[in-house]
């Protein structure tokens, strides 16, 4: 039995698959494990900062700072390996707590100050973008032996494709969402947010601490995707990443991740990336297409899958089950 | 703990004032173990101050309130679901979004290795609910169940929250029969289990059907507590009517109805009301009766386009109206007062002068406004015609009280000059004097030829306004009194009927 | 129409805010506030501001209505661009520039029905509806352009963004004229009060007969011209249309200004000039920074850390504390908490 709950995801899937079946069956190429390994690689930051904005959305807010934050990440990390002598791992964690530090804030002064996420956030996205600048104007290379040991650690798979670790980091932070939200307190406290903060509150789910460690992990993961592309372009620049929240808010969406909150899944944002993914992949293999298609596919994607939700939503409050004690039948 | 003749909870002397006004004086309520006490009360007697005061959500202004023998002073909700009180709303208080198990166990849920067990939580889900007799998946989200099965979860989350102290009020208003039966089998089992249950309704049938004690309010005075099994029903409506019953006042006398001004035939909505007919003299006052989720409001919206019907006509003045919405209907000369003044009525943040004037600017478009001096012509004139008490007209009008804001309402369709006007539980949640003004307004206007419909869930108000009557049951119309038939008396009984059969 | 102070009151914040971030820009440029008559042109610091502050005027016009309604249009930096695009074609392609003017306008105001339609009957949140026209429109914008940035000639479309009319920039005369026009329009007809009743209680202002729908479609339609229109100004002040960056971020301006102009994002009471003056301040805060000769790179913290404080200021929760130490001494609060929104206002007063 198919529930309710999980047709979003179901849909997206099927989207996934069958987008994936349609570009294959036009260039057989995209089928090779290398496709699909730089598929993994070259959304990698963005897959990680979309699994915070889907808690953040699962709960009903939004984090306009990400691409902010990403770019100061790659600056804060470029400036501080250039600068000084620490060691990149200590640098990263150094970047990790701060990012993850000024997401905390942002949900503090949202909840205690009873401000929308979507100002403050605002804020926060100027505040980040404007450090980056304030660290360094100029693009800044990243050398550092260890970074480039990082950058080589693949593992190449028998038909060629290399997966490298920015891909399997994601995939990782995919799992490990998948476990914070569906296995855990704090996840189900996400979701009781977004179903409804006054209720919630009735129900005695923590909203501050709840509040807060959303956009902090939010923050940490923009920060881990700022680590990610940093390595991936091997240079901070602080006018980089303009725009990832927008991607990563349309990868939650077309995840079938209800952007008023409460309803949604993780798995659902990773197969947003790989659809947005794949049509880029298809126009560069298409190669007479050009880049503008990208942004308008997308748009029309979030809106068909913005009218399935609406759909859905008003199938399952209209046709509500049989009350009674009845057993429903499975 | 058990000891059958302690109480599990003794509030004494419980008071509360509210500006200008006393909500509770003086209340006594005593709890029993593996009893189902009854609060009754007209709309404003005080029965939601007193549970506000129970569990915190109001801070009383005396009174003691003790729990199995010990004082306790509960400062919000979640304090007093912790001593042991536990409430459960109309409004389902659970997250829709949330799966059955999720909604029951949050906050607590069985954790194995620091991870949430889904499994073993949806099996305890399922064995809690199979204690209550409800058999259903539990990983199915809880907007996916009917209003009576989300009530059942929400009185389990409850009951296995606090333990002690139950409180229900209204559980049942938006239930139909069949699902009312299933929420009391639940409620009966929690009895059995030795919890204290107070149970508020507006349905005498039900509090004969599950309740042991019954304690009555009026006006913030317990009136008396009565044990059910030597009561009668009329007793206890005698209790909450009082000394209104006997000098049941009589405005109307129906005699003096105009020309027919509006034919209802067969207009209903498969799932919302079943299909009714009904015509309108001028210089008319139907009254629609029935409980809470009998159809009145239904009858009300559909009559006013607020809800699409799927069959019948409406003829006003010899035209057919063919409503999609509010706009048509106020087009034709209807007007409606809703019955929830909050949520449907007032623009809370506009001033009074704006919200009088609202509907007539509505219908004459955005490009010709009412000028600054008309409007407060037009508003000034009710304000004195109404005696609406505001301190200007400037001020929003969430700022004023009930009373005025209903009397402030009525202005903004009394100014749209409507043939035809509904109200809806016009007199709910309004102080005594604007309460018998509303009345009397109500015949005023009858007398100038308009025709009006008056839905209403107190009987007397009916009975002392309308010149007829048309009772509703489980969105049905049952039965239609007339002139000298329209009594308290007659109207409960209608309403009853099937189940004082049994009785 | 009695004149009394009350708009005054309304105003006083925004007023204040502006009148110190000026004067925090005389202080750090003493020439600020000298006006200069030369080539039949003004110039001065106070000129500029009105000036560069044009394209986020316009588009708080349209976006104080949206939000008065209880929405928000995150659309308008990418209607921008379409319509930019829109105009430069037309010219390119050898019309005048009344006809390129027409076409970007008929392409913002079609923007806007769209979001209008989503919003009023499709019944989808603002904030998502507009998010797909936001996503989209820079890919719709870049298709009109061809990807590449579009620069023309004409005389005439290029006046619209550098050329003067009685001495003041075009964009000055636009914004002011169309603001003035607006803040009027509403208040002398019956739009605003039927637009804040719709904001407030959607369901009560139905059930009292306003055409809920027509409205918000025509509300979405007004952003969305006031959007093609400043579009228009930024393509023809930079002869060329550049899909990718004209409008970029307008659309968080656009919302900020509305914001610190007092109007709450929860809908209801809005205030036009409010709003313009929100985005005078804006404008004021980006010129102080960069006539401190401070280095550029610290104008977004700066912007920022001043935006933030600004709203902490005009924060419910800060009017709360404020209303709570204004009224301790007499009696404690009573036990319900008044709506947050309220307080807002109450203190903005």
């Amino acid at each position: 039995m198919i529930r309710s709950t999980s047709l979003p995801l179901i849909v997206t899937l099927v989207t996934f698959v069958i987008a994936y079946a349609l570009c294959a069956s036009a260039y057989p190429a995209m089928l090779s494990s290398r496709v699909v390994a730089n598929l993994l690689t070259d959304n990698a930051f963005l897959g990680i900062a979309a699994v915070g904005m889907t808690f953040v959305i699962l709960s009903g807010g939004i984090d306009l700072s990400v691409g902010s934050v990403i770019a100061f990440t790659g600056v804060f990390l470029a400036v501080v390996l250039r600068d000084t002598s620490l060691h990149p791992l200590a640098a990263f964690a150094l970047v990790l707590a701060l990012t993850a530090g000024f997401g905390a804030a942002m949900g503090a002064v949202i909840h205690f100050l009873e401000m929308p996420a979507f100002i403050v956030t605002l804020a926060g996205m100027f505040l980040a973008r404007g450090a980056a600048y304030v660290l360094s104007v100029d693009s800044v290379p990243i050398t550092h032996e260890f970074c480039d040991w990082l950058q080589d650690i693949y593992w190449k798979a028998p038909s060629g494709g290399r997966f490298r670790l920015a891909g399997g980091v994601m995939v990782a932070v995919f799992l490990g969402a998948i476990l914070v939200a569906h296995r855990t307190r704090f996840g189900q406290n996400v979701y009781a947010i977004g179903g409804g903060a006054r209720t919630a509150r009735l129900m005695g789910v923590p909203l501050a601490r709840t509040t807060i460690g959303i956009y902090a992990i939010s923050g940490g993961l923009s920060g881990l995707a700022g680590i990610v592309f940093a390595l991936y372009t091997s240079a901070g620049y602080s006018l980089a990443a303009v725009g990832v929240e927008l991607d990563a808010i349309a990868a939650v969406v077309i995840g079938g991740t209800l952007l008023t909150g409460g309803s949604g899944f993780v798995a659902g944002t990773f197969f947003g990336i790989l659809i947005m993914g794949l049509i880029q992949t298809y126009i560069v293999f298409d190669g007479t297409l050009s880049s503008w298609w990208t942004k308008i596919v997308i748009g029309a994607l979030l809106f068909t899958f913005i009218l399935l939700q609406k759909g859905l939503t008003w199938a399952t409050t209209i046709r509500r089950r049989p009350a009674a004690g009845s057993p429903t039948p499975s | 703990m058990t000891d059958p003749v302690r109480p599990v909870l003794q509030a004494r002397g419980i008071t509360k004032f509210f500006p200008g006004a006393i909500a509770l004086a003086d209340v006594d309520l005593t709890l029993m173990p593996g009893e189902v006490h009854a609060l009754l009360g007209e709309n404003g007697a005080g029965k939601s101050t007193l549970i506000k005061c129970l569990t915190g959500a109001y801070s009383r202004d005396g009174g003691t309130i003790r729990l199995d023998g010990r004082p306790i002073d509960p400062g919000s909700t979640e304090d007093s679901q912790r001593l042991g009180i536990g409430t459960v709303y109309q409004e389902v208080n659970l997250l829709p979004n949330l799966t059955v198990a999720e909604n029951l166990f949050l906050g607590r849920q069985p954790r194995r290795w620091g991870l949430i067990s889904r499994r073993r939580m949806a099996a305890e889900a399922e064995a809690l609910l199979a204690g209550y007799g409800l058999k259903i998946d539990v990983r199915e989200p809880l907007a996916a169940y009917s209003v009576a099965v989300q009530q059942v979860v929400a009185i389990a989350r409850a009951a296995e929250m606090s333990g002690r102290v139950l409180i229900l009020d209204e559980p049942t208003a938006s239930l139909d029969a069949g699902e009312v039966e299933l929420v009391f089998s639940v409620i009966r089992r929690l009895r059995a289990r030795g919890l204290a249950i107070v149970f508020i309704t507006h349905f005498l049938d039900q509090v004969f059907a599950i309740c042991d004690r019954a304690t009555v309010l009026r006006n913030g005075h317990v009136v008396g507590s009565r044990d059910l099994a030597d009561a009668t029903p009329r007793d206890i409506v005698h209790l909450m009517l009082g000394r209104q019953l006997e000098t049941e006042m009589r405005l109307s006398h129906g005699g003096a109805a105009g020309p027919v001004l509006a034919e209802i035939e067969d207009l209903g909505r498969r799932g919302t009301l079943a299909p009714f007919s009904l015509s309108i003299r001028e210089g008319e006052v139907i009254g629609l009766a029935g409980l809470l989720g009998a159809g009145r409001t239904e009858t009300a919206s559909l009559i006013f386009g607020a809800i699409q019907a799927d069959q019948g006509r409406i003829r006003l003045g010899g035209r057919d109206l063919a409503l999609r919405g509010p706009r048509d209907a106020i087009a034709a000369g209807i007007a409606l007062c809703p019955e929830d003044r909050k949520a449907d009525g007032i623009i809370g943040d506009l001033s009074v002068r704006e919200n009088i004037i609202l509907a007539l600017q509505a219908r004459q478009g955005w490009a010709r406004p009412l000028s600054r001096g008309r409007a407060e012509e037009i508003a000034q004139g009710y304000l004195r015609a109404l005696d609406i008490r505001a301190a200007s007209l400037d001020m929003p009008i969430r700022l004023l009280s009930g009373g005025n804001q209903q009397k402030a309402l009525l202005a903004r369709w009394l100014a749209t000059e409507p043939r035809l006007l509904i109200l809806d539980e016009p007199t709910r949640g309004i102080d005594v004097g604007a309460h018998a003004e509303i009345l009397h307004l109500i015949e005023t206007l009858r007398a100038g030829g308009m025709a009006l419909i008056v839905a209403s869930s107190e009987m007397e108000e009916l009975a002392a306004a309308a010149s007829r009557v048309l009772v509703l049951r489980d969105r049905v119309q049952v039965a239609e009194l007339e002139g000298r038939a329209i009594t308290s008396e007659n109207i409960v009984r209608a309403i009853a009927d099937e189940e004082r059969e049994v009785a | 129409m009695a004149l009394s102070h009350a708009p005054l009151r309304r105003l006083a914040p925004q007023l204040v805010i502006l009148a110190a971030v000026l004067l925090l820009n005389l202080a750090v440029f003493p020439d600020f506030f000298r006006v200069e008559f030369q080539n039949g042109r003004l110039f001065g610091g106070i000129i500029d501001v009105l000036n560069r502050g044009a394209p986020t005027a316009i588009l708080a016009i349209g976006m104080t209505l949206v939000i008065g309604t209880r929405g928000i249009d995150l659309s308008v930096g990418a209607v921008m661009a379409i319509a930019g695009a829109c105009a430069a074609k037309i010219v390119t392609d050898g019309h005048g520039w009344g006809t390129a003017l027409a076409g970007a306008l008929l392409a913002g105001g079609l923007c806007g029905i769209w979001n209008g339609v989503l919003v009023a009957w499709l019944r989808i949140q603002p904030i998502v509806a507009t998010l797909v026209l936001m996503v989209a429109g820079r890919g719709i914008a870049q298709l009109v352009t061809e990807g590449t940035i579009l620069t023309f000639l004409n005389e005439g479309l290029i006046r619209l963004g550098s050329g003067t009319i009685l001495g003041l920039p075009v964009p000055v005369a636009i914004w002011i004229a169309l603001g003035a026009a607006m803040a009027w329009g509403v208040r002398r007809s019956a739009l605003g009060l039927l637009i804040e009743s719709i904001g407030i209680n959607a369901a009560a202002a139905r059930l009292a007969g306003i055409n809920a729908r027509g409205l918000l479609v025509c509300v979405y339609l007004v952003s969305g011209l006031c959007a093609a229109l400043a579009g228009v100004i930024v393509a023809a002040d930079i002869k060329g249309a550049d899909a990718n960056n004209a409008g970029l971020w307008m659309e968080l301006d656009a919302i900020l200004a509305v914001v610190i102009g007092g109007n709450s994002l929860l809908g209801g009471r809005f205030s036009i000039i409010a709003s313009l003056l929100g985005a005078l301040i804006i404008q004021s805060v980006n010129s102080a920074i960069l006539l401190s000769g401070m280095p550029p790179e610290f104008n977004l913290v700066i912007k920022a850390v001043l935006i933030l404080a600004i709203l902490v200021i005009q924060s419910p929760r800060i009017g709360h504390w404020i209303y709570i130490l204004r009224a301790s001494g007499g009696d404690p609060a009573p036990g319900r908490a008044p709506r947050g929104g309220a307080h807002a206002k109450e203190t903005a007063r």
